[in-house]
C-alpha cells in the first residue's frame, strides 16, 4: 500500500480499460436508415465484419432493415448471397425494394451445412454481403463468421432469434429488433462505441413499397384482371403506413 | 516463315515421373525378358549409378531398391500428343517429329511477341507440366529438329544464319538417312558443312534420292512435308496408379494433374468444359463413374480441379482404386467472363463462378441459383429459379418473404391494407381466386395473407413483408 504508480504506466500495460476512448471508426457502409447511421459509431454497417440481427419472429422487418443495403449492393453488380433463408425471397416484393435479382444468388444448404458455405462466401472475397440463417451457430462458430468476414471484406448478416441475446457474441454489431408495442431497433452491441440506451423507431412497411408504379404494368395487369370487381372500388395497396389504418378503417366502414 | 523445334529427350521417363509426388530411383525398362535393359533412369537411380543402357540384372547389383517400369511407346506417343496440343495454343501448325514437336511461329509473333517472349512461356508451360525439354528456332522445321537436339535455346532467323549454324553440326545428329549416318564418316565426312558442300549429282548416285530429299527439306528447298497435328475432339485420358488405392485422399494427386493437363489442354484449342466424368476403375471391370458439371464451361485448372474433388470427395469406394480415368465428350467454346479493369474486390478473391462450383460440389447441383420474376399475377406462378427478370413492376406491394405452400395464419390482429382481388389463371387451368390483405398479427408480425373473396377470416398466410 502507498506506492505511487504512475499513470502512464498502468494505461501503457493496457490494464486500465479507459471508458469514452473513441476508436477511429472504419468507413461504414450506410443502411439506408438515417435514424440508424447516425447512432452507429462506423456510421453505418461496420465494413467487413458480422452483424447479428436477433428476432422474435420472422416478418418484422427484418430484410426491410437490410434491403437498401442490399438494393445498393446489387445495382452495383456486386454479389449477395442467401444462405438457407427460412422463406423463399419473393421476387416481385425484392425487385420493389431496387433489388437487381440476377445479383442475387440462394443457396439451400441444410442445418449441418450452413455454417459451411457461409464461411467459404465471405472468405471467397467475391461476394458484397452475405446473409446467413443459421439455427445452430455458437460462439466458436460466429467467430470464424467473423474471421472470414474480415478476410474477405464481406458484410456478414446473421439472423438468429433473440433468446440468444443472453450469449455474448463476437459479432462488431448486435441489433435487436421488437416489433411490440412499435417496430424498433435496439442496438445491444456496438464494436468502437457505447450502446444506445433509447430504440431507434423503425417503419418496416414504408414508403417505397409500391414505388415505381409503371403505366406499363398497369396496363398489363389491367389485360390479365378482366373479372376483377374490386379493380375501380377497391382502394389501391397502400403507400405507406400513416394512410394504412384509415384505408382499414374505410374498408370496414363499407 | 520461321519454326520452333521442342525436343522431349526424356519424354517416357517426365510421363510416368510426373504422377508421382515421390522421387526415389526409378528406371524405365525395355528388351526381351532375359535381357532387360535400362531405357531411362531418373535422377535419383542416376545418381546410384544406373545408367541407360546397363542390363537391369547389373543395375540390380549396384542398387538394391529402385523401381521398374516397363517402356511403354504408346504412352510416350500419347504424351507426344498431348504436348502437340499444348503447343496449338501458340501455332495452327503443329506437327509431331520423332521425340519432337514443331510448330510455326512467324504467324503467331503478331499476337503472342517475339520469339524470346513466346519461347519464355513455352517454357514455363512445358515445365509446369512436368517435362523436360530443349527448343531452338530455325527458318525450317526440320532444321529447327537438327539444331535443337544439337543445343538448347539455340534461335538462327534468316537462312544465312541458319547455314551457318547447320555447318558445324555432327552428322549423327542431322536426323538424315541411316545408310548415309553410317557410310559418310568413313568418307571423312564428319559434320553437316561438309556434306552440304558435296556434289550433289556424286551424293545421288552414291545414296540415292533420300539423302538429297532430306538435306533440301533441311535446308528448306523443298516443303517439309509435315502431317499438321489436328486437336481430338474428345478427351479419354487414363492414368494408371502405382498401387491399389482404398481411399480418395490418395486420389487427390493424380487427379490434380489430371484436371491441370484438361485445362491446359483446353486452352490450347481455346474451348472448355462443362461436363466430364471421373471413371475409377476396380478390379475385374468394374468401375465408379463420378460425374462432375459445372453451370458454364469452365477451363481453369483450379476451378476444374476443385469441382472434380468435391464430388470425388463424396464417393464410397465399394473397391480399391486400380486406375483413374478422364472422359470429356462435350467440349463447348468458352466465354472469358468480362471484368472490372479497376477491380474493387480484394486482391485474393476467388471468382464467383468459382465459388460457385465448390458449394455446388459440396451441397449439391441444384444449391445454388437465382430467382427471376415474370408477369404471371399469381403469386405461385409469379417467380421462377434462374429466369430472367421481366421489365414488368408490379405496383401493388409485395412481400418479401413468400411461402411456397400458403398455410392457416391465426392471431390476426388488424389489417392494414386491402383487398386486392387476385381472380385469374384461367389459361391453365390453375383458377384462383382470392382478396390479398395486408395483416398485422399479434406479435406484430406483417403479413400477407388472403381468405375466400367476400370474407374476412380463414386467413392463409402467403408471405411476410420482412
Amino acid at each position: 500500500m502507498g506506492t505511487v504508480v504512475a499513470l502512464s504506466n498502468l494505461l501503457e500495460a493496457r490494464q486500465v480499460w479507459r471508458g469514452g476512448a473513441a476508436v477511429p471508426s472504419e468507413g461504414g457502409q450506410s443502411t439506408g436508415w438515417p435514424l440508424l447511421d447516425a447512432v452507429l459509431p462506423a456510421g453505418g454497417w461496420p465494413d467487413a465484419s458480422l452483424t447479428e440481427i436477433l428476432l422474435p419472429a420472422d416478418g418484422i422487418g427484418e430484410l426491410r432493415l437490410v434491403l437498401p443495403t442490399l438494393a445498393r449492393l446489387t445495382q452495383g453488380q456486386r454479389p449477395v448471397v442467401l444462405i438457407a433463408p427460412p422463406y423463399a425471397p419473393c421476387a416481385m416484393g425484392w425487385r420493389q425494394q431496387g433489388v437487381n435479382l440476377q445479383q442475387l444468388e440462394i443457396v439451400a444448404a441444410d442445418e449441418k451445412h450452413v455454417l459451411w458455405a457461409t464461411e467459404q462466401c465471405l472468405r471467397s472475397g467475391g461476394c458484397a454481403a452475405v446473409l446467413a440463417w443459421p439455427r445452430q451457430a455458437d460462439d466458436r462458430s460466429l467467430r470464424r463468421l467473423q474471421v472470414a468476414a474480415d478476410t474477405g471484406r464481406a458484410l456478414a448478416f446473421v439472423f438468429r432469434d433473440h433468446r440468444h441475446l443472453a450469449n455474448a457474441s463476437p459479432a462488431a454489431l448486435r441489433l435487436e429488433l421488437t416489433a411490440l408495442p412499435q417496430p424498433s431497433i435496439w442496438v445491444r452491441k456496438c464494436r468502437g462505441g457505447n450502446v444506445p440506451t433509447q430504440p431507434i423507431p423503425f417503419e418496416p412497411l414504408s414508403a417505397g413499397a409500391t414505388r415505381a408504379e409503371s403505366r406499363q404494368g398497369m396496363e398489363m395487369r389491367a389485360a390479365h384482371r378482366a373479372g376483377d370487381m374490386h379493380e375501380s372500388s377497391a382502394p389501391r395497396f397502400a403507400a405507406n403506413l400513416t394512410s394504412a389504418p384509415s384505408l382499414a378503417e374505410r374498408e370496414e366502414s363499407r | 516463315m520461321l519454326w520452333a523445334c521442342i525436343t522431349l529427350p526424356h519424354l517416357a521417363l517426365d510421363g510416368v515421373l510426373r504422377r508421382r509426388p515421390d522421387d526415389g530411383p526409378l528406371v524405365l525398362v525395355d528388351g526381351p525378358a532375359h535381357a532387360r535393359c535400362i531405357v531411362a533412369a531418373n535422377a535419383s537411380a542416376q545418381a546410384a549409378g544406373l545408367h541407360i543402357g546397363q542390363r537391369l540384372t547389373t543395375a540390380q547389383a549396384l542398387l538394391t531398391q529402385f523401381e521398374t517400369i516397363p517402356y511403354d511407346a504408346a504412352a510416350a506417343e500419347r504424351w507426344q500428343r498431348f504436348l502437340a496440343g499444348v503447343a496449338y495454343r501458340y501455332s495452327s501448325q503443329v506437327a509431331l517429329l520423332p521425340h519432337a514437336i514443331v510448330l510455326e511461329i512467324s504467324r503467331s509473333q503478331s499476337l503472342l511477341g517475339d520469339w524470346p517472349k513466346m519461347e519464355r512461356n513455352l517454357r514455363s508451360d512445358l515445365a509446369a507440366l512436368g517435362f523436360r525439354h530443349r527448343i531452338a528456332a530455325a527458318p525450317t522445321p526440320h532444321a529447327a529438329h537438327v539444331l535443337a537436339s544439337v543445343r538448347d535455346g539455340q534461335a538462327v532467323l534468316t537462312p544465312e544464319t541458319m547455314r551457318r549454324a547447320l555447318d558445324p553440326v555432327p552428322l549423327q545428329k542431322a536426323h538424315l538417312p541411316e545408310q548415309a549416318t553410317d557410310a559418310l564418316p568413313r568418307m571423312g565426312i564428319r559434320c553437316l558443312g561438309q556434306l552440304l558442300r558435296m556434289p550433289r549429282d556424286g551424293l545421288q548416285r552414291r545414296f540415292g534420292t533420300p539423302l538429297l530429299h532430306a538435306v533440301d527439306r533441311l535446308l528448306g528447298d523443298m516443303p517439309a512435308g509435315l502431317e499438321l497435328y489436328v486437336p481430338p475432339d474428345a478427351v479419354d485420358w487414363r492414368i494408371e496408379l502405382s498401387h491399389e488405392v482404398e481411399n480418395i485422399a490418395a486420389l487427390v494427386f493424380p487427379l490434380k494433374r489430371m484436371t491441370g493437363d484438361l485445362a491446359a489442354y483446353l486452352s490450347g484449342r481455346d474451348g472448355g468444359v462443362q461436363r466430364f466424368a471421373l471413371r475409377l476403375e476396380h478390379r475385374d471391370r468394374q468401375a465408379t463413374d463420378v460425374a462432375v458439371g459445372m453451370l458454364a464451361p469452365e477451363r481453369s485448372a483450379d476451378v476444374l480441379f476443385e469441382a472434380a474433388r468435391g464430388r470425388l470427395e463424396q464417393v464410397q469406394l465399394p473397391a480399391p482404386v486400380l486406375s483413374l480415368r478422364l472422359i470429356a465428350d462435350d467440349l463447348p467454346g468458352f466465354v472469358p467472363a468480362g471484368r472490372d479493369l479497376f477491380d474493387e474486390r480484394p486482391a485474393n478473391a476467388l471468382p464467383f463462378e468459382q465459388l460457385r462450383e465448390r458449394l455446388r460440389a459440396r451441397l449439391g447441383d441444384h444449391a445454388v441459383y437465382r430467382w427471376g420474376s415474370t408477369i404471371d399475377p399469381r403469386p405461385e406462378h409469379s417467380q421462377r429459379i434462374a429466369a430472367p427478370d421481366e421489365c414488368f413492376l408490379e405496383p401493388r406491394a409485395r412481400p418479401t418473404w413468400l411461402l411456397e405452400r400458403p398455410m392457416p395464419l391465426h392471431g390476426v390482429s388488424r389489417v392494414l391494407a386491402g383487398p386486392e382481388r387476385v381472380e385469374t389463371g384461367w389459361w391453365d387451368g390453375g383458377d384462383m381466386r382470392r382478396d390479398y390483405y395486408i395483416v398485422e398479427t399479434m406479435h406484430g408480425q406483417r403479413a400477407w395473407a388472403y381468405c375466400a373473396p367476400g370474407e374476412r377470416g380463414g386467413w392463409m398466410l402467403h408471405g411476410w413483408f420482412a
